[in-house]
């Protein structure tokens, strides 16, 4: 990565200029040229840098229900239980975190009533209790990494 | 705004997002070719799109992790709840934090109703900045702990999620 890759990043985290020609949009003000600028992209995604380009869709307007959930696992059964949720489709990320509430995972599904469902299947098929913690309120979303 | 798009070509559109805007200098044409519409109508329906909130921008996700943003913390805090909206605005305007959202507690098991997100290079580093960020706003004396992960065992959408979008959710 050099200097013309870290400026377009930085500048793509703000948004593509939604324009006919938005690459030339941006050649001028990154001082470089539309196809430079469109081979820079293809290999950071290439290279696996970046994981997406495009329009970021807000699932929650789209529809779908979304909960943080915790374990507290036992170290020794960590592993398994890692398993058990990396199965389900609801699982959307997990975390291990340093804490007593060591695995943090993500549920998106398509209603409410799944969410619940899933979360009860979790608590049976892992026999641990479970924090359910759906967001109440959202106070900031600005995913922006200088890089 | 009327975009004259059908509603199966709207759809349409909706899933060859899916997988990316088009690496071409003319991106909106390349998607009116493949619905078989013109370029104004796919660039009004992405404006309709953005005002609607549907999207906030033609961005990128991030791999973070291969980027050397390897220090990721979840700051939790316990805040009184008549002070929940203040502190909430305040931290999430903070520089580096990434996501802020109030979340029920869970009594006993757990206290704190205020999660914010921080990633940085390194843990040191991370642990300062918060420690900065909580002397500066007065909220040092709050209870609150910082939960750094250390593995992520599953990065990508789930099936529902990975068939609707690139974005990942933050329950």
């Amino acid at each position: 990565m050099d200097d013309l890759d870290r400026r377009l990043i930085n500048r793509l985290q703000l948004g593509l200029p939604l324009v006919r020609n938005p690459w030339q949009a941006l050649a001028s003000e990154l001082d470089s040229s539309s196809p430079e600028l469109l081979h820079r992209l293809h290999e950071l995604l290439c290279e696996g840098i970046l994981t997406r380009f495009g329009p970021m869709f807000d699932i929650e307007r789209l529809g779908g229900a979304f909960t943080l959930a915790a374990l507290a696992v036992p170290e020794e059964r960590f592993e398994e239980v890692a398993e058990q949720l990396h199965a389900l489709p609801e699982v959307a990320h997990n975390y291990r975190r340093e804490h007593a509430w060591n695995m943090w995972f993500v549920l998106a599904c398509a209603t409410e009533q799944d969410v619940t469902e899933t979360l009860q299947y979790i608590e049976t098929l892992t026999g641990l209790p479970l924090l359910n913690l759906p967001k109440e309120e959202t106070y900031h979303v600005g995913l922006y990494f200088p890089v | 705004m009327k975009t004259g798009l059908s509603p199966e070509q709207t759809q349409a559109l909706r899933r060859h997002l899916e997988d990316g805007l088009p690496r071409v200098s003319r991106p909106y044409q390349t998607l009116a070719e493949r619905i078989n519409a013109d370029e104004n109508q796919v660039l009004a329906q992405m404006h309709q799109w953005h005002e609607q909130g549907l999207f906030r921008r033609v961005g990128l996700v991030l791999n973070h992790r291969a980027l050397g943003f390897t220090a990721n913390a979840m700051l939790v805090l316990d805040v009184p709840d008549a002070l929940i909206d203040e502190v909430g605005q305040r931290l999430g305007r903070a520089s580096g934090i990434t996501l802020c959202y109030q979340r029920p507690r869970r009594l006993p098991q757990w206290r704190y109703n205020l999660f914010c997100m921080v990633h940085g290079r390194q843990r040191a580093q991370v642990e300062a900045q918060i420690q900065a960020l909580l002397g500066e706003h007065l909220l040092s004396d709050l209870p609150h702990q910082l939960l750094f992960s250390t593995h992520a065992f599953k990065q990508c959408g789930g099936r529902f999620v990975a068939s609707s979008t690139g974005t990942k959710p933050h329950g």
